[in-house]
């Protein structure tokens, strides 16, 4: 298990400097430079800032220093506003971000597993159905659309819950988190019901039942864990899906976190801000893939075998 | 050469004598079987309704849309639902209905061409992976599992941001993101194919390579091609209206629903429908090529086969 985990580290490395390496110079080939403003910028001061932020300097020397930049923890400034950096954006924005994708991934889990385990337990009558067509539904319906839709009915209609802010008016944080958390309940609930079907056809299934366990006693204890490997194994993407889905909904719902910044920064052009962004972002993901793998892997008896397990 | 008809199905073959004949027979009697399968399955006949419909629309919006795209009306405002407006207008006056015709031009534009250049570059690379095999398959995979690992929804917004927000960045940028599940998808295909004893014999009688797999590797993968393209399609639309309703999709004066999603959110408050018929449009669209696609797989027999 830990050589299993060690490679899989090692090899999200090289992806992590491919990030860096691509982000870094698609940045640098963005036409125009950062301070070509609108203003006549008077060239003595333009060189001062260009020497500030090391643009003077030749490419590959540009490149270098910035990874020893990131090695240290440091994501970069702003260009666009002299003052402000990408860790202070970070700082802030991330307990946000993070406290939704908590909350969201939490609702995908309840829901879903629950939606999940019932329509597998009863598979082909009215408890698989109707379950699954509302998992159909909510992979169709996209977090922007879902997002309006249940402000204007829970906020705007019947007025029950605020529609904008995070945490400012209590129950404010419980549309985003439904919003971003409903597509992932859908998943959820369809690969919690296939692999909770293939489980419950197992022997020792029916051994359990042999020896007259009560059957929630046998999905609690023997089948679910088996029967959500699917589902841990899709939390890696999910965390990804998750983020990107944090950029719809604290836009919608004004939420001050890292993905409303992140899509402040990227209409304003603010190039630095993106570059450090993204780095950041992505080796996030990189190593939430990592993790969901493992995790799928240390869950998954025959394939600890497989790597060799012995403890 | 009795092992092309049992390709794709389990039936035993009745009457392999008769080579040329029988095997063509054969080989429209798997897409009959599907079409009679798929018949059964209504929602993904309804599915296929929609998009026939909504394909169809899309083609003729120039002759038949009710109002001229840019035809405004700023002194009616944004009205409900009406009899000279089946779906109402929007604030500028504009007739909602010619509206969505236009941007459903563009999402299912955005849909169709983005998938053609995934399939494109999937389909090759991973059928030459799987024919070659060996070191090289085995690079060439790695390659692909590497671009797997990678944030592309974020590599995306970089990439319109970087190189402005263009229609045709923005079909490359998801075609280039969308073709590595079909990649892995053809490479399995062709890896399961390729033991067979047609394609011995098709090299035994000296075809090249790409003769081979366009000609027997391609065609004996089909089913699950045209499954997985069904699906991509909607991940690729969800994608562009994703793109749009930030703001770093499609700009305007072009527009597509992922837009005029995002405007009629904006506007909810007080003209719902700005925002009901547009989003009605890509869900409905959406839903339909999730149905076809799923039922295809059943109609074709496709195993999900991820590797």
């Amino acid at each position: 298990m830990l050589r299993f985990i060690l490679l899989r580290l090692l090899q999200a490395i090289p992806v992590i400097l491919v990030v860096i390496t691509v982000t870094f110079f698609l940045v640098r080939a963005a036409p125009g430079g950062p301070f070509d403003s609108d203003k006549a910028v008077m060239p003595e001061v333009k060189a001062a800032l260009e020497a500030q932020y090391r643009l003077d300097l030749p490419m590959s020397q540009q490149y270098f220093a910035y990874l020893g930049d990131l090695a240290k923890g440091d994501f970069g400034p702003s260009f666009k506003y002299p003052g402000r950096d990408v860790n202070e954006l970070i700082s802030a924005g991330l307990p946000v971000t993070a406290e939704l994708g908590a909350y969201a991934l939490l609702v995908a889990l309840i829901l879903g597993g629950l939606a999940g385990i019932m329509a597998a337990l009863k598979p082909n009558t009215a408890q698989d159905y109707i379950p699954m067509s509302f998992a159909m539904v909510g992979i169709c319906m996209p977090t922007f659309l879902l997002g309006p839709l249940l402000v204007l009915v829970f906020g705007i209609y019947l007025e029950w819950l605020p529609v904008a802010g995070w945490g400012d008016i209590p129950g404010d944080k419980i549309l985003p988190s439904l919003t971003l958390g409903a597509a992932y309940a859908a998943y959820i609930a369809r690969l919690g019901r296939a692999g909770m079907l293939e489980v419950m056809s197992q022997d020792y299934i029916r051994t359990a039942r042999a020896k007259g366990l009560p059957e929630w006693q046998i999905v609690v204890k023997h089948a679910l864990r088996g029967g959500m490997i699917p589902v841990v194994a899709f939390l890696g993407p999910a965390f990804a899906g998750l983020l990107a889905g944090s950029f719809v909904v604290e836009t919608i719902f004004q939420i001050p976190g890292l993905g409303r910044f992140y899509v402040q920064a990227a209409f304003n052009r603010d190039y630095t801000m993106i570059l450090g962004t993204t780095v950041f972002l992505s080796t996030l993901i990189i190593l939430f893939n990592l993790l969901a793998d493992i995790l799928a892997a240390w869950m998954n008896p025959r394939l600890r075998a497989q790597l060799g397990e012995s403890k | 050469m009795t092992s092309i008809e049992n390709t794709g199905n389990d039936n035993p073959v009745p009457n392999n004598k008769i080579s040329d004949i029988a095997m063509a027979e054969q080989g429209t009697s798997l897409w009959k079987d599907a079409w009679a399968r798929l018949k059964k399955n209504r929602m993904a006949l309804f599915g296929l309704a929609v998009l026939v419909l909504f394909s169809l629309i899309a083609l003729l919006t120039p002759w038949i849309a009710p109002y001229g795209y840019e035809q405004q009306n700023l002194d009616l405002g944004a009205t409900p639902p009406s009899a000279q407006h089946w779906l109402g207008t929007d604030i500028f006056g504009r007739d909602l209905m010619t509206l969505i015709m236009y941007g459903g031009r563009i999402s299912l534009a955005v849909g169709f061409v983005a998938t053609a250049v995934a399939l494109l570059i999937g389909v090759t690379y991973g059928a030459l992976a799987g024919y070659v095999g060996g070191r090289t398959d085995a690079a060439m995979m790695r390659l692909v599992d590497i671009l797997y690992a990678l944030p592309f929804m974020i590599f995306i917004i970089l990439l319109m941001v970087v190189f402005g927000r263009n229609l045709l960045l923005l079909f490359l940028a998801i075609g280039m993101v969308e073709w590595l599940t079909m990649a892995r998808i053809m490479r399995s295909q062709v890896q399961a194919l390729r033991q067979q004893e047609f394609v011995e014999a098709a090299v035994s009688l000296g075809l090249g390579p790409v003769a081979i797999i366009r000609k027997h590797l391609v065609p004996n993968a089909l089913g699950p091609i045209i499954v997985y393209t069904t699906l991509t399609i909607p991940g690729v639309m969800l994608l562009e209206a994703f793109l749009s309703f930030l703001g770093l999709g499609i700009q305007p004066p072009q527009t597509s629903w992922g837009l005029l999603i995002s405007y009629g959110a904006e506007t909810m408050e007080e003209f719902p429908w700005l925002l009901i018929f547009p989003g009605l449009a890509l869900a409905l669209t959406l839903f339909s090529l999730n149905f076809l696609g799923d039922g295809l797989r059943d109609a074709l027999d496709v195993r999900s086969s991820k590797d």
